[in-house]
């Protein structure tokens, strides 16, 4: 069986399995967890002489350099999940120190939460497309930038005239808080005043006009525009970056052999760049399940017309501090997280492929 | 040590993250920062001699703390009661913020908090729940003590009506003292109607009327907050009052499961649905917020605009010298409504507390009883141009016309003063459900018998919902 030849295969260069060894007790065990945390002298006899002391011997070194960042990293990092988990099974308020156990309460009021439903929607749907949106975009951007211009003599590739100054531009959003976009952007969409609104008119399109930001229908995709627009200059960044230390001879070969740009980009620049591509896609998709930002400032009462813009944190925003219901606001934040290491696990899953060496 | 490459990176953080979890558990003792308080009251300070000056008995040793939103008042004012204070009972120590809830929570929390909270702003805490923890101070004692307005009477004797029961969450306690006195209506511009040659409506037909001419002008004569559209509650909920008497209010005030479904509520939403249909509604309106939708009225692009008396000083910016700003209740549906076409809504607001674990209690109660007296009331009133709650305050003092117009129309309203429970004791459900329902029929998306479901139904949902405390009246 194919199989058999697989295992057969793996174990010469696996680590060498202990055959022989006696079983491991208990107490040994706990002798080992002691010798990690003791002075190397204090190391009892019996572990010493073990085979495995090396290995020990080895982590002890290693761990006891890196225990002030690990007690770092665990009080300010990992214990607040934990602490999450645990209020998420509470009635706190959040306005004293006061509470009760109410068990798995929160999580069962939450399913009959219409609420709560239509802004896990809201939130899956921007974490679908605002990624393709964005993705797309600044892969198209960035390629443009790289080998989108007329061909010189002297390069296989060059970028479109100005390509420097372009990056630059597109990069400028990145550079404003989050908060500014959302007031700028609010102050766009503004039906009477607003610039958008301003320029149809101007052009002699005022039926185009629109309630932009008041309209259930439009709202969320003025959302998503922004969420785009703010994002994607740093995903032009980032893949020119990836495309410049793509080595000019394969596209220089790619050419000779005929090729025309799409099949260039498909076939060579795509594949050498995909773990880029992989961790922009988890990156912006974890930033679109955020949205906090741009949704509590921008949009009608923070996450209206109805519910047609409200996205999941700006929910737990608001009930954990708007009507005081902290433990309840806990168990959806406690949700939220789920949905992210579901959705990172399942990318790290599809976009799994042989990485291309070069 | 061996060789370095056997230890891949994947390995190391495996183990580091083994590692971390491992020391969770002993940091748990240390972590429970985010509820682990001091409950305990040993850091009160002592109280002091009883005197007839000194009747809620400082400490005159002790500090006080004051901390005070610096939204549309400013600070100033307490600053300057801050300064009568300190002349006999010692310092004060001043901090103003914008963001109350983020500055405050964290110390309330702690157990540790000022000795007097103006807990205002979009950002507030929600006083509901500080309650409902022990957390707020019975201003009983402040109530009884004898007024610095006029000596011969309580404190309590020399408020408007409806301050001390707006200060009531479910019981007799008061534990809120709402300082300025609002009074929402509609607000329109004196000389711009004197313009349109007609006077203020007081049907709703003559209001169609004026809404009729002005567009024939190019006016479309409404607008108002769309991006928080619980502004037009102030002028709905007095409308739905004056239809079917104060019990209509009350009922939803109570959350009962008809509240929405009853024929004053469904009147006055179709005659504001009516404003949309026939184009009254200045275009746009529905995403304006209150600044944008103010400015538009200001410049004169609209006529009147669902507001509280707080606008004057809010768009003193874009308010033309011969604006003449003035409030009067929203007109009469017909002659069958219940109540008096002066019926209006006005409360007490920019509500003032004592946390329960303050240090200095009786400071902060008497710093409230300065800030009730007189001088401080005139002060307040001449610097931001405000009512305070303390009845006949303002009388003698030169008013704006829209702080003028306002007092006028309390005055003409009398014993027909509405003032609903709605948003102070269900926030979300007035500002979310009910605004949103009210957004959506002045948008013209629903038409006035969804707007009713929808209040319903959100009604209805709080009303099962027992994670939400409720109130009766």
């Amino acid at each position: 069986m194919a199989n058999d030849v697989r295992t057969v295969d793996r174990k010469p260069t696996g680590p060498t399995p202990v055959k022989d060894e006696k079983r491991t007790g208990l107490g040994d065990y706990l002798l080992f967890a002691l010798t990690l945390v003791l002075p190397p002298r204090y190391t009892p006899e019996r572990v010493r002489y073990d085979r495995r002391y090396r290995t020990l011997d080895k982590y002890r070194f290693i761990s006891w350099f890196l225990l002030v960042p690990l007690i770092i990293y665990a009080i300010l990092v990992i214990s607040p999940f934990f602490q999450a988990f645990y209020y998420s099974l509470t009635d706190w308020s959040g306005f004293s120190s006061d509470f009760n156990m109410v068990g798995l309460d929160n999580y069962s009021r939450m399913l009959e939460d219409d609420d709560f439903w239509a802004s896990i929607r809201n939130s899956l749907l921007l974490l679908v497309v605002a990624p393709v949106i964005t993705l797309g975009l600044g892969l198209f951007f960035a390629f443009m930038l790289q080998a989108g211009g007329r061909r010189k003599k002297s390069d296989a590739i060059s970028g479109v005239t100005g390509a420097k100054f372009y990056k630059v531009v597109y990069f400028f959003p990145q550079v404003l808080s989050v908060a500014i976009i959302g007031v700028v952007w609010g102050a766009m969409f503004d039906p009477i005043t607003g610039p958008i609104n301003e320029l149809l008119r101007t052009f002699g399109l005022g039926s185009l006009t629109q309630s932009w930001l008041a309209n259930p229908d439009i709202a969320m995709f003025c959302v998503l525009f922004v969420m785009c627009w703010m994002f994607v200059g740093f995903y032009v960044v980032l893949f020119s970056a990836a495309m410049g230390s793509v080595p000019k001879d394969i596209y220089e070969a790619a050419l000779l052999d005929g090729a025309s740009r799409p099949t260039t980009f498909f076939r060579v620049t795509l594949p050498l760049i995909w773990d880029t591509v992989q961790t922009g896609w988890i990156y912006m998709g974890i930033q679109a399940l955020d949205g906090f930002a741009v949704v509590h400032i921008m949009t009608i009462n923070a996450g209206g017309p109805g519910n047609s813009t409200l996205v999941t944190p700006v929910y737990l925003y608001k009930k954990a501090f708007d009507v005081g219901q902290a433990g309840y606001a806990t168990a959806v934040g406690v949700v939220l997280l789920i949905i992210t290491m579901i959705f990172s696990g399942i990318m790290m899953l599809l976009s799994r492929r042989e990485r291309i060496e070069f | 040590m061996g060789n370095t490459s056997d230890v891949n990176r994947r390995d190391v953080m495996k183990r580091a993250a083994a590692l971390g979890l491992v020391a969770v558990p002993g940091m748990t003792a240390l972590s429970s920062c985010a509820s682990g308080g001091d409950d305990g009251n040993e850091n009160k300070v002592e109280k002091g001699k009883k005197t007839k000056d000194n009747p809620l008995a400082v400490n005159k040793k002790a500090g006080l703390e004051v901390v005070i939103f610096n939204g549309g008042y400013g600070d100033q004012y307490a600053k300057d009661a801050e300064k009568i204070y300190a002349e006999s009972y010692g310092k004060v120590k001043h901090a103003k913020t914008q963001k109350i809830r983020t500055k405050m929570q964290p110390r309330m929390v702690k157990g540790s908090p000022p000795d007097v909270i103006n807990n205002s702003g979009a950002e507030n805490m929600d006083i509901a729940s500080l309650i409902d923890d022990k957390q707020v101070t019975d201003l009983g004692p402040l109530l009884d003590a004898p007024s610095l307005f006029d000596p011969s009477k309580t404190v309590r004797e020399t408020l408007r009506p409806g301050t001390v029961e707006k200060g009531q969450f479910g019981s007799e306690k008061v534990y809120q003292l709402n300082y300025s006195y609002t009074v929402y209506g509609l607000w329109y511009s004196k000389s711009a109607l004197e313009k349109l040659d007609v006077e203020y409506p007081k049907t709703w037909d003559e209001m169609l009327d004026v809404c009729a001419k002005a567009k024939k002008q190019g006016i479309e004569a409404w607008t108002y907050a769309g991006k928080h559209p619980y502004y037009l509650a102030f002028t709905m909920f007095a409308f739905i009052g004056k239809i079917g008497g104060a019990d209509r209010l009350k009922a939803i005030d109570n959350l009962e499961p008809d509240a929405w479904e009853h024929d004053a509520v469904k009147q006055a939403f179709e005659a504001y649905a009516e404003l949309q249909k026939k184009g009254y509604i200045l275009k746009g309106s529905s995403g304006l917020d209150h600044i944008q939708s103010q400015t538009q009225w200001t410049k004169g692009n609209a006529l009147f605009i669902p507001n509280g008396s707080w606008v004057e000083n809010e768009a003193k910016q874009t308010t033309p010298d011969d604006f003449e700003m003035t409030v009067a209740p929203n007109p009469s549906l017909d002659s069958s409504d219940k109540m008096p076409f002066e019926t209006v809504w006005a409360e007490a607001s920019e509500p003032f507390m004592v946390p329960a674990k303050a240090k200095n209690v009786e400071g902060g109660l008497e710093f409230l009883r300065i800030m009730m007296g007189k001088e401080s009331t005139k002060n307040f009133t001449e610097l931001v141009s405000a009512l305070t709650c303390v009845d006949g305050a303002a009388d003698g003092l030169d008013l704006g016309p829209g702080l003028g117009s306002a007092k006028k129309v309390v005055e003409a309203a009398g014993d027909n003063i509405l003032s609903p429970r709605h948003k102070d004791w269900y926030l979300q459900l007035h500002n979310e459900k009910v605004g949103g329902a009210l957004a959506s029929l002045m948008s013209g998306d629903i038409g006035p018998s969804e707007a009713m479901k929808r209040c319903q139904k959100a009604t209805d949902e709080v009303r099962k919902d027992d994670a939400i405390k409720k109130y009766k009246r």
